[in-house]
């Protein structure tokens, strides 16, 4: 269960009101877009929740349980960019997890642990279908393809939670519905409870169980200090998506359908032999 | 077509490359002709003859006093005090740099005191690390690692705050401590550029070294230079030159080899 309650919260940066008044209350596996104009604190309140930044008023608890102020395993991360680890392979960035998690010391697993542990990284990295990848260094990935590495690496970790900061915003529009498959997939088949925030409205309610939008009440340049940001809509999508249930249109309504396989995100570069 | 769009090519780029050492080299053939030609004597521009035989009487003969082939010996006693200084600002400048780039208090603590120190003309301390710490090896290594650790504790400590916060965030939410991170995340994606930084700085090292030669010592490139100054043996002098200079060359050539072999990542991406 991952039951995420926001209470009363405010964000200020000295005399800047960024966020004001923000109540919501989401519940265990849903899937929420954050959707509103640029520079609005969808960003600053995804940071909340990741407790890279505390709010200035307010509570934010999970389960009951307050927010503890630094980002932590139970809260899995995506960015837009610089969520892989450059110097480490496909596989290293996906073990890295479980060597944080099983070695204190020398974050390195040895012998049967870091067999088992490879084991349990293939199957992901074959789950987001980068299979065949796992000896390249992130470089050598196209970015849809190191958006999938970095989705395998934030799911070793088994969090309740799955972050999302416009993840797919800079890539391709046939890209970005492949990796739409997947995100539906992997949200069907694990535990994840997920929040979004995307600029993309039509993203938004491909995925989203429920869209929340951001806006500026008062957006005069005199009033921009003062007045933050707070929620304006908050839509839930009918017919209802449930997790791990299927929709009545199924896969996308607005997408063509495509299959819940293996995407076409650059199946070239996937080694020769094992591409679908 | 403009001049900024106009590529050499390979044969072209070579030539290039080597024209200006053949022009040092014929510039300094010439004037060390015109000058031997009105005094035979002359001792400031040595022709190919005697420069030859200079090397052979440094390089593959035995001192008339001592029995050492002086070039070996000195270069011996030059790079093995180069070698020190720079392994120990290495060590200081990887273990201090992290620790100020990762942790902000620490940060708050040495970052001002370290700029500082950065500051202060070395060779202007030299002196003062002669009388505290005699004339012996340890002043000429102190000297080198006070001239070149806080340069490179900036730079790594730079180059630990410019990691994207994105990484170091997500390197959190996998559930690594302090420790690990630094272990895992920042120590490899460092470690290149401690490499580079090093290398930038072997210039400075040899300065700091040739000058602490000069001043006080039995041996050590540096210190030859000096000493045959007093006699104008540029037969000498500029043998010993091209050397320190190849002497720097390689050890830079070798340093980006490692980095590029060791980090294959951390080349630049062409696109």
């Amino acid at each position: 269960m991952s039951d995420i309650k926001i209470d009363n919260v405010w964000k200020e940066y000295g005399d800047q009101i960024v966020l004001e008044k923000i109540s919501l209350e989401i519940a265990s596996r849903s899937f929420v877009a954050l959707v509103g104009p640029s520079g609005c604190g969808k960003t600053t309140f995804l940071r909340l929740l990741l407790g890279e930044e505390a709010p200035t008023q307010g509570t934010i608890t999970i389960d009951g349980t307050p927010l503890v102020p630094e980002p932590g395993a139970d809260r899995g991360v995506v960015f837009q960019r610089y969520s892989v680890f450059p110097h480490l392979t496909v596989l290293g960035n996906v073990l890295l997890g479980k060597e944080f998690q099983n070695s204190p010391v020398a974050a390195r697993l040895l012998g049967d642990r870091r067999g088992a542990a490879i084991e349990e990284a293939r199957s992901l990295i074959a789950e987001v279908g980068l299979a065949g990848a796992e000896d390249k260094f992130p470089a050598m990935l196209s970015g849809g393809m190191q958006q999938r590495l970095a989705l395998a690496q934030a799911l070793i970790m088994s969090p309740k939670v799955l972050l999302l900061d416009e993840p797919f915003g800079a890539l391709d529009p046939g890209i970005r519905a492949d990796i739409h498959v997947l995100m539906k997939k992997l949200w069907h088949e694990t535990q994840l409870t997920v929040v979004m925030v995307t600029h993309d409205l039509r993203e938004a309610f491909t995925l989203a169980t429920r869209v929340v939008a951001f806006e500026r009440p008062r957006d005069r340049p005199e009033e921009r200090e003062r007045y933050g940001a707070s929620l304006t809509r908050d839509i839930e999508i009918w017919p209802p998506r449930v997790a791990g249930a299927p929709t009545v249109f199924s896969p996308d309504r607005d997408d063509p359908v495509t299959s819940m396989g293996l995407g076409r995100d650059d199946p070239a570069s996937i080694v020769e032999g094992v591409a679908p | 077509m403009r001049w900024i769009n106009i590529r050499p090519s390979r044969t072209t780029t070579l030539v290039l490359a080597v024209l200006p050492f053949a022009l040092l080299v014929a510039a300094y053939l010439a004037g060390s002709a015109a000058r031997l030609a009105v005094n035979d004597g002359d001792k400031l521009l040595p022709s190919l003859v005697s420069l030859a035989d200079a090397i052979n009487r440094m390089a593959f003969s035995p001192d008339t006093r001592t029995g050492d082939y002086l070039l070996w010996s000195d270069t011996l006693a030059s790079l093995s005090r180069l070698g020190w200084g720079l392994a120990i600002s290495t060590l200081i400048a990887l273990v201090v740099g992290m620790v100020v780039g990762m942790l902000p208090t620490v940060r708050a603590l040495l970052a001002p005191v370290i700029a500082v120190i950065a500051m202060v003309p070395p060779l202007a301390l030299l002196p003062i690390l002669f009388i505290l710490l005699g004339l012996g090896e340890t002043a000429k290594i102190a000297l080198i690692v006070i001239g070149v650790a806080p340069t490179m504790i900036r730079d790594l400590a730079l180059k630990v705050s410019e990691l994207p916060r994105e990484q170091i965030v997500k390197a959190e939410t996998l559930g690594g401590s302090s420790w690990q991170i630094a272990l895992r995340v920042v120590l490899p994606q460092v470690l290149p550029r401690l490499i580079t930084s090093l290398r930038l700085q072997l210039g400075p090292a040899w300065l700091f070294l040739i000058a602490a030669e000069a001043i006080s010592s039995d041996a050590g490139l540096g210190y030859r230079i000096f000493l045959v100054r007093r006699y104008l043996s540029m037969d000498v002098i500029f043998p010993y030159v091209a050397w320190i200079t190849l002497l720097a060359v390689l050890m830079n050539v070798a340093l980006e080899a490692l980095r590029s072999g060791v980090f294959p990542w951390s080349n630049p991406v062409r696109t």
